[in-house]
């Protein structure tokens, strides 16, 4: 643990406020990341026995966990919290070390805070939802395994626990994604998803190898001081590595190309669509280039636009397919897409904070908005649209809750989404990237239609499925107005040049961090900018609603009319997925099949040849020494012995005058010996 | 002493006639086919032997072979004979085929024998028959020299006596299913 | 007379007596032959004493005692022969091969 610098809010260049360490509960917040590891084996032990299948454990951990969260929340909130536990786990050299711990700055703490607080709703939620349903013990403990390695991600104070979490959350979700392995599309999704984040991820180690070795420690605090200090030998690297590691973070949160897993990832159960595909685990990319930020703030500048211009491409590209989607929840899938978009273009851009507090929004609206899905699918046992319709009598909270969460995410005042959106538009503007901003305010023009376009077809109109669609329980509906109250009220922590007395606001609170950096922030609201934004949303809203609300009977047909030019390309997704696969095969089919005759010809060439000669050799000796040599030195040994033993037993015939005649015969010797010879 | 020498003496005609019926039983004693009659060519043997003993002036002795060896001792080879149902008749099995060593170990023998003896003693001449040894002179000598070996041969022959009888003893319990050998 | 005649010719009487017990299978024809080199051995020491005039008559007093362990020796042989002609109705010497190999 080293000693702690405190940070200036920048712009202004006072000192906030003292940094506590947080005292026992920062000590001991490694339980965090232990307890869903331990409900995980707990679960798989004995979760079958119980009630509700090992939910209660899964509940349970996160609840104990969201103690931890909110007491280190509310301490970062009125004084700030800093501090960091390490254990060495190994050492190479005398320099290069490896440690597990656990951080605790400002970052970190809201990360616990969203993981805990978004993970524990949805675990309720799905108390209710997996109900009845098969395998429910594995459920409970993937997803405790989840929320496991996420905390331990975001704990992590050094990339290789970094890694190890990312590791984590990806096994968990090709799990889960997986879930209803009977399917064998469920089982393609997952393997797609775990293999598009295994490409993207040698990136990330790559990138992660080349600053430990450059830096000698793979530690965090280590790579910003470096960069806070303009070290040359990072320098060197930087690009490369900056490169790199934003490779890593493309796959983790769907960046263009690297998207194309998570519409699939929809085949898994809702609640895990929440709250690994929606608020937390894609998030992951985004909470890596938050951590390495000096990385591209000082020494990696230069790759900058293009990285921003791939998250402002992935906005917009995205969110037009999710025009053209039927599923409710890949509608969703690609909103989320298009919204990572958005936070990597803030903090591609050089905006911190807009981007963590969009992340941190986000979270909270997008998991409301599947929740409120999961509730729609459960009532009416389909995924499809076309079976929806005129759910709003029927299902009150849910519609309510949904509608929330849809004027967050399209960004209506005095919603969560306005205030972080805007906080976007506002850095993009600063920095310099006014072409992305325009491409990020038609992105929010999209965003707001296809969200109109969502509610109208599933809950207005007339109901087009079959059955009779009821509310869902309370353990599901109660923790969707649970979401809906911060989807709500959030954005307000984060009013530029709004101090709240006694807990600061959102940029304070993640100001918090061990080396300053430089964070463009606004001190006062752009009500131009602002207002285009709103603008923007409420045109989208409008437009989809006067198209979507009326009842058309067949659904492809109208979206063929209002959207004429693009919608084959939509409707391949771009060909994106038809490339990713054409590419896969034309590379990997040709390099197999050398390496299969590589294998055939050339190595098990050498290891028969190798096996050949020593048959050969082994046959000679077998042959030659040992039969022939050895075994007929002992053979003909053990011949002699044999054939004087047959010839020597004559002597003892048994029969008595044979001896007599040997008898007489040594006598007659003796005589002669004694008297003629001696 | 010459061959010349040796043949004028009477004595030496009466020994070689003996001597020659000597050899000649004992020759026939071990290759006659008849079991029965090489016992009583070993009688002729015998009897030729006590002769010889005469000549050389040992009455007792003589008179001793003819009571004990030939007046008992054969008499019990012919009731072993008897006893054993050997065949009465020729018996052609009764040698074994492979004579050729045995025989050649004899001849070695003799020749070895009888060479040690004239190499040994050349022409020694021995006492004519004069006085025959008097058997008070044997008795003396048994029970004085040579009491004890007296004595441990009278041991012998009991031990000889009662191991015989032992021996021979027919079994009181037989075993069963087995008939009593009524021999 | 001279030794060597006698000496001679129970050399030749006990090389008979041999061949007799080497050859013979009736076990009672080789108690025979063994009686047969006795009495060579008996004419031996005859002559000897004969030879040397010992004032204790020696050789015919070994002479005796050979004649009588003689007799004890015939006694034990034929109880045994009658033993073995008990348990395997035959005096034949080939058979009693027990001990062998």
């Amino acid at each position: 643990m080293s000693s702690w610098l405190l940070l200036a809010v920048e712009e202004g260049g006072e000192v906030a406020r003292s940094v506590g360490d947080g005292g026992w509960w920062a000590d001991t917040a490694g339980i965090m990341l232990v307890t869903p590891l331990i409900a995980f084996l707990a679960i798989l032990a004995f979760g079958k026995r119980l009630k509700n299948q090992g939910g209660e454990i899964a509940v349970a951990a996160l609840a104990i966990n969201l103690v931890w969260a909110t007491v280190l929340f509310v301490a970062n909130m009125t004084g700030g919290v800093l501090d960091q536990t390490t254990f060495e786990i190994a050492r190479i050299g005398s320099s290069l070390v490896f440690e597990l711990g656990w951080v605790v700055d400002g970052l970190s703490i809201m990360m616990y805070f969203l993981v805990n607080l978004v993970g524990l709703l949805i675990f309720v939620y799905a108390l209710g939802y997996m109900r009845g349903d098969v395998r429910v013990p594995w459920f409970f403990a993937a997803f405790s395994l989840f929320a496991g390695a996420m905390l331990i991600l975001v704990g992590a104070p050094n990339l290789v626990q970094l890694i190890i979490g990312w590791e984590g959350v990806g096994l968990a979700s090709y799990f889960l994604i997986g879930f209803y392995w009977d399917d064998l599309e469920n089982v393609r999704a997952g393997n797609k998803a775990f293999m598009t984040n295994k490409v993207a991820d040698v990136g990330l180690i790559l990138g992660a190898v080349i600053l430990g070795v450059t830096l000698g420690s793979f530690d965090f605090s280590t790579l910003s001081e470096a960069a806070a200090a303009d070290s040359d030998a990072l320098g060197a690297v930087a690009v490369a590595a900056g490169l790199l590691l934003f490779l890593g973070a493309m796959g983790k949160s769907a960046q263009f190309p690297f998207h194309i897993w998570l519409p699939d990832a929809m085949a898994g159960p809702t609640p895990v669509s929440a709250l690994m595909h929606a608020a937390t685990m894609v998030t992951a990319g985004i909470y890596l280039m938050a951590r390495v930020f000096p990385l591209f703030e000082y020494l990696a500048d230069g790759i900058r636009p293009w990285l921003v211009a791939i998250g402002a491409l992935t906005l917009l590209a995205i969110g037009l397919l999710a025009l053209v989607a039927n599923d409710i929840k890949k509608v969703l899938a690609y909103s989320t897409v298009s919204q990572l978009g958005y936070m990597m273009t803030a903090v591609a851009a050089g905006g911190y904070t807009a981007g963590l507090f969009h992340l941190f929004t986000h979270a909270f609206f997008k998991a409301l908005l599947f929740l409120g899905a999961g509730s729609v699918i459960h009532a009416v046992h389909s995924n499809d649209m076309s079976d929806m319709g005129g759910l709003r009598k029927h299902m009150p909270t849910t519609y309510w809750t949904f509608v929330a969460g849809s004027l967050a995410l399209a960004g209506i005042l005095p919603l969560a989404g306005f205030w972080s959106k805007d906080e976007i538009l506002a850095t993009l503007q600063f920095e310099g990237y006014t072409t992305f901003m325009w491409i990020a305010i038609a992105g929010a023009f999209v965003t707001a239609f296809y969200m109109a376009r969502c509610v109208a077809l599933t809950f207005h109109g007339r109901f087009k499925g079959h059955g009779a669609p009821h509310e869902s329980p309370r353990v599901m509906t109660w923790p969707m107005i649970g979401l809906a109250i911060p989807s709500i009220l959030f954005g307000l922590f984060n009013i530029p040049g709004v101090d709240w007395p006694g807990i600061g606001n959102f940029t304070e609170w993640l100001a918090v961090r061990e080396v300053a950096m430089g964070d463009h922030h606004a001190e006062a609201i752009d009500f131009a900018l602002a207002g285009i934004g709103l603008a923007a949303a409420i045109a989208g809203i409008v437009i989809g609603w006067l198209i979507y609300s009326k009842d058309r009977p067949r659904q492809e047909e109208r979206d063929r009319f209002e959207i004429p030019v693009l919608y084959p390309l939509l409707r391949r997704k771009y060909y994106v997925d038809d490339v990713a696969l054409g590419l896969v095969g034309a590379t990997t089919g040709p390099v197999a099949r050398f390496v299969d005759w590589t294998n055939t010809y050339v190595i098990d060439g050498i290891v028969n040849a190798v096996g050949g000669v020593t048959k050969l050799l082994g046959n000679l000796v077998y042959n030659g020494l040992d039969q022939l040599g050895v075994d007929g030195v002992f053979n003909g040994l053990s011949a002699a012995a044999d054939s004087a033993g047959s010839a020597l037993r004559k002597l003892q015939s048994g029969r008595v005058q044979q001896y007599a005649s040997g008898f007489v015969a040594g006598a007659l010797i003796l005589v002669v010996l004694f008297v003629f010879v001696i | 002493m010459t061959v010349t020498d040796w043949v004028a003496e009477p004595v030496n005609w009466v020994f070689a006639l003996v001597g020659l019926a000597v050899l000649l039983a004992g020759y026939r004693v071990v290759t006659t086919k008849n079991v029965v009659r090489a016992a009583l060519f070993l009688v002729a043997a015998l009897g030729g032997s006590a002769a010889l003993f005469l000549l050389l002036s040992a009455e007792f002795v003589a008179w001793v072979l003819v009571l004990v060896y030939i007046g008992a001792v054969i008499v019990l080879f012919l009731f072993g004979i008897m006893i054993t149902r050997a065949p009465t008749g020729f018996d052609e099995g009764l040698d074994t085929d492979n004579k050729l060593w045995p025989a050649l170990l004899s001849l070695a023998l003799f020749v070895t024998l009888a060479w040690a003896s004239i190499d040994a003693f050349g022409a020694n001449e021995i006492l004519s028959t004069g006085d025959p040894t008097s058997t008070e002179l044997i008795g003396e000598s048994l029970l004085g020299r040579f009491v004890i070996p007296f004595e441990v041969v009278s041991f012998v022959l009991l031990a000889a006596l009662i191991g015989g009888i032992t021996i021979a003893r027919r079994d009181p319990t037989p075993l069963e299913g087995e008939e009593r050998l009524t021999v | 007379m001279i030794v060597n005649q006698f000496l001679v010719l129970a050399a030749a009487l006990f090389a008979m007596g041999v061949y007799g017990l080497l050859v013979r299978r009736n076990f009672v024809l080789i108690l025979l032959s063994i009686e047969l080199m006795l009495n060579a051995v008996n004419i031996n020491l005859i002559a000897f004493e004969s030879m040397l005039s010992t004032p204790e008559a020696v050789g015919q007093v070994f002479a005796i005692f050979v004649i009588t362990v003689a007799a004890a020796e015939v006694g034990i042989g034929l109880a045994i022969v009658l033993m073995i002609f008990r348990n395997r109705r035959s005096a034949n010497v080939d058979e009693l091969s027990l001990m062998r190999w």
